[in-house]
């Protein structure tokens, strides 16, 4: 080997099973070695033809596909292909593909028969075909939009397995494991028509029949989920994994209005979509304890990341955060509860402001509260809520939810309140509304129940959509709050920048544009009685009434988006360049077409900042900044 | 050199035929069998040429001023670069080191001090270079040193027809250079240079300035290239300068 072409040694000795040859015998490999360059889209090794070269990845990603054209692993730079072939003399068993650009280095068969001779552990690595090493390999970052643009349908590759609901426990674990499932249907077939009535899992099986050792002639009715989620047949698959994040479910039945077509497990979109946030959400409910949960919250931004990179828009992105933020803080919920005890009156854990509103990115603090059953005696109850609260505002901390500056957390006592206290705050904020105490509250108008007993959180939404859009003084008051934040856009479509402080000659994207958006679309959902906590979903809703005009709804939405995956780019090349994500924005760091498309969405933001004002009559009063 | 001609069929003989009568002219018999190799034909597609990527280290960037210090040659075609066959040498410069041309290639007096002359190793340069097309990143330096460093030593000079990786990119991104008014509005130039370049086809990175990676690095881009804008199919005639 030259000794130039020491580069080409140094990167091959990084990854098995080169990094334990002896560097002579590497010497050797890199000496025989071919270079070739695949454009993303060649192929690289066709099916059945003759191969006589092991491939070296150097940079870019290849696919391998079965003989039936299934995927079948995607790999990438330091990873090496061709070998099946190669050790069965055989012509190519996986085809493959360049999913990227892909630079190969070729090592010749004479040399790889030579390698599988004389190198134990070479003949090791390329003899196993481990699966652990190919889901690493799935795990891998790729490149792929498949999420965003396919239906859920694509995931069903076979008819429902169900059975009616009158089967016996032992009877229903028989047809799973013949049928090789991990979810079965039960059909109530008392009429004519079938219909779906429940749903049982391998983890049902696990932990509510035979950890209670019930009887194997137990009716599955006793132990099914009944209140089922479902989704429709012409979903993403996007959306299907946003339905799992938000519930925290496996299996998702599939209905045609109300015929069943499959089950959706997680397993198949975790094929789709590894090292995912549903993966991510899958690892968190596994963890033992909270130093576990401290461990994967590293991977929160790469998630974060990666969903950026595949394009994802700021709704899926926003659900996604949101739905790994709440597990964190389900699973602390659980793991609080272990180690305190079970409490002592039913009590539901809240969440508020972005991530109810399913709005969540990277830098956030928390926002929490608690509603307590109406039987709570603070005497006897509350030294077990607050000690819980504690556990888990100390646990989301560490895992980089940091605490509210404002207090509005469980372990706040004003915030951990029966359900009676509840409906009085909320009926104090709506009827008898003052401004200074409605700008602190505003947060509690974004609000989800996320543990416990949820009902009381419903209860909580029933009560504002009723009374929030026959208070007319109260829609004033929260509009004129809507109104405090500007758009940084001054006279002739200047950028407005910050004059002082730490972020001089930047602009703040959330204060001046996500939030002021959320506050708007919020003031005009809760007058047209909307329960929906998220913005798109809240625009959806209001479009209904035709309180705001088609037009200024689709320009409202866009605006939304834009300004939300500029301030999400932003965060994620922070990321990427090892700097702590922020919402500030220098204009000089934006594209032309950003800037241009900024300006665009502000004005829209501030032109509906003037309608509100007008709807509501809240041109009098403050206008800060 | 007016290389450029050869580029025009209607004024100028191609360059087999070009060849030919440089195979007569030639005194020097390394010349003379290099000439006598001969060349493709100017239809011959991309894909049926045997190339060789070629770098030089210089101590500047003027041929009549300045030596070349290291030479890195690596034959390939479109499907595999041969890195077995890759060959580098440093050799000793007429002129001597610059200190800011060691602080670019890295090669110092102590290195060149053990190195051959350049006439020692043309056996084996155009052992390599015989019989196929010579592929380099910017073809002033690597055509214009080969002219001068054999006119000192042969007596005469060489021609030869070469694929520039440099023009290549130079030809797709003709607006390169934003104007004034579009550089106010955040364009930035596009970088034709060799690591910027590869980096546009996703090509890894690697640790420059030595010939031989260089010239690796050349081949590989010309293999992008070609996937990227034009096909295997294309006539060397359409490529070559």
């Amino acid at each position: 080997m030259q000794a130039e072409l020491i580069d080409i040694r140094n990167h091959m000795a990084h990854y098995p099973p080169f990094d334990e040859m002896p560097e002579d015998l590497l010497d050797q490999v890199v000496g025989n070695i071919e270079v070739e360059y695949f454009r993303a889209g060649s192929t690289i090794l066709e099916f059945g033809t003759a191969n006589h070269w092991l491939y070296y990845i150097r940079s870019g990603a290849v696919e391998l596909f079965r003989r039936s054209g299934e995927l079948y692993s995607r790999i990438s730079e330091g990873e090496i292909f061709g070998q099946f072939g190669l050790l069965m003399k055989q012509n190519v068993r996986f085809p493959a593909t360049a999913l990227e650009d892909t630079l190969v280095y070729r090592i010749p068969e004479e040399t790889f028969q030579y390698l599988f001779k004389s190198d134990d552990s070479f003949a090791d690595y390329v003899e196993v075909e481990d699966k652990s090493r190919l889901r690493s390999a799935l795990s891998r970052r790729e490149k792929s939009n498949e999420l965003m643009t396919s239906r859920v349908t694509r995931l069903i590759s076979r008819e429902p397995v169900c059975a009616p609901c009158t089967v016996r426990l032992q009877e229903a674990a028989r047809i799973m494991t013949d049928n090789g499932v991990s979810a079965l249907l039960l059909m109530d077939s008392d009429s004519d028509h079938p219909r779906l009535k429940g749903i049982i899992t391998d983890r049902d099986l696990r932990t509510r029949a035979v950890t209670e050792a019930l009887p194997s002639e137990t009716p599955i009715s006793e132990i099914m989920t009944e209140d089922l989620i479902t989704i429709r047949t012409s979903a993403f698959i996007f959306e299907a994994m946003l339905t799992m994040l938000h519930n925290n479910v496996h299996h998702l039945p599939l209905m045609d209005k109300d015929e069943v077509r499959g089950v959706i497990a997680l397993a198949d979109i975790v094929k789709y979509e590894s090292q995912s946030s549903l993966y991510l959400v899958s690892n968190i409910h596994r963890q033992k304890d909270s130093s576990g949960l401290k461990k994967i919250s590293r991977d929160v931004r790469d998630s974060f990341v990666r969903m950026v990179n595949e394009d994802a828009n700021s709704h899926m992105i926003g659900s996604a955060m949101a739905g790994i933020g709440r597990s964190f803080t389900q699973r602390l919920l659980e793991l609080g509860e272990e180690k305190l005890g079970p409490p002592p009156i039913p009590y539901c854990f809240m969440a508020l402001g972005s991530m109810a509103r399913d709005e969540q990115l990277v830098v956030t603090d928390q926002d929490n509260a608690m509603i307590l059953d109406d039987s709570f005696v603070p005497e006897e109850h509350d030294s077990y809520f607050l000690a819980l609260a504690k556990f888990v505002s100390d646990g989301l901390a560490e895992c980089g939810y940091t605490y509210c500056t404002g207090e509005i957390m469980a372990t706040n006592q004003k915030w951990r309140q029966p359900l009676k206290v509840w409906k009085d705050y909320f009926t104090d904020w709506i009827e008898n509304p003052k401004a200074e105490a409605l700008l602190n509250s505003n947060i509690f108008f974004d609000l989800d129940g996320i543990h416990g007993k949820t009902d009381f959180a419903e209860d909580l939404k029933s009560l504002v959509a009723e009374k929030a859009s026959n208070s007319q003084r109260f829609l004033t008051l929260l509009a004129r709050n809507a109104l405090n934040r500007t758009p940084p856009i001054g006279f002739f479509r200047n950028f407005v920048l910050e004059e002082d402080g730490q972020h001089r000659k930047s602009f703040n994207l959330k204060r001046r544009g996500t939030a002021p958006l959320s506050d708007l679309i919020r003031v005009h959902a809760l007058a047209c009685g909307s329960r929906a906590q998220n913005s798109f979903e809240r625009l959806k809703v209001i479009g209904k009434t035709k309180l705001i005009l088609d037009d200024d709804l689709g320009n409202l939405r866009d605006a939304l988006e834009f300004i939300a995956i500029v301030r999400i780019r932003h965060q994620a090349l922070a990321i990427e360049s090892g700097h702590e994500p922020d919402n500030n924005v220098h204009p000089e760091d934006l594209s032309p077409f950003e800037r241009s498309h900024l300006k665009d969405a502000f004005q829209v933001v501030s032109n509906a900042q003037k309608f509100l004002r007008f709807r509501y009559n809240a041109g009098v009063g403050r206008n800060v900044q | 050199m007016s290389s450029n001609s050869a580029n025009d069929p209607t004024t100028a003989p191609s360059w087999p035929e070009r060849f030919q009568i440089l195979a007569q002219e030639a005194r020097s018999p390394l010349l003379k069998d290099f000439y006598e190799a001969g060349c493709v034909a100017p239809d011959t597609p991309i894909s049926e040429v045997p190339m060789v990527a070629l770098d030089l280290e210089t101590t500047g960037l003027d041929s009549n001023q300045h030596s070349i210090v290291s030479m890195g040659l690596v034959p390939f075609s479109l499907t595999g670069i041969q890195l077995g066959a890759a060959r580098h040498w440093v050799v000793r410069p007429k002129l001597p080191l610059h200190q800011t041309s060691i602080e670019i290639h890295g090669i110092t007096h102590a290195d060149i001090e053990k190195a051959p002359d350049l006439e020692e190793i043309l056996d084996q340069v155009f052992g390599l270079l015989k019989g196929r097309v010579a592929v380099v990143h910017y073809r002033s330096i690597e055509r214009g040193f080969m002219d001068v460093a054999l006119k000192w030593r042969l007596g005469e000079g060489i021609q030869f027809p070469v694929l520039d990786t440099m023009a290549i990119e130079a030809h797709l991104h003709p607006d390169r250079q934003p104007s004034q008014w579009q550089r106010l509005l955040g364009k930035q130039p596009v970088s034709i240079r060799l690591g910027d370049s590869r980096t546009r086809y996703g090509l890894p990175h690697y640790a420059g300035h030595n010939a031989l990676i260089d010239a690796i690095a050349t081949a590989e881009l010309l293999q992008a290239q070609i996937h990227h804008h034009f096909s295997p199919q294309t006539p060397i005639r359409d490529l070559w300068l």
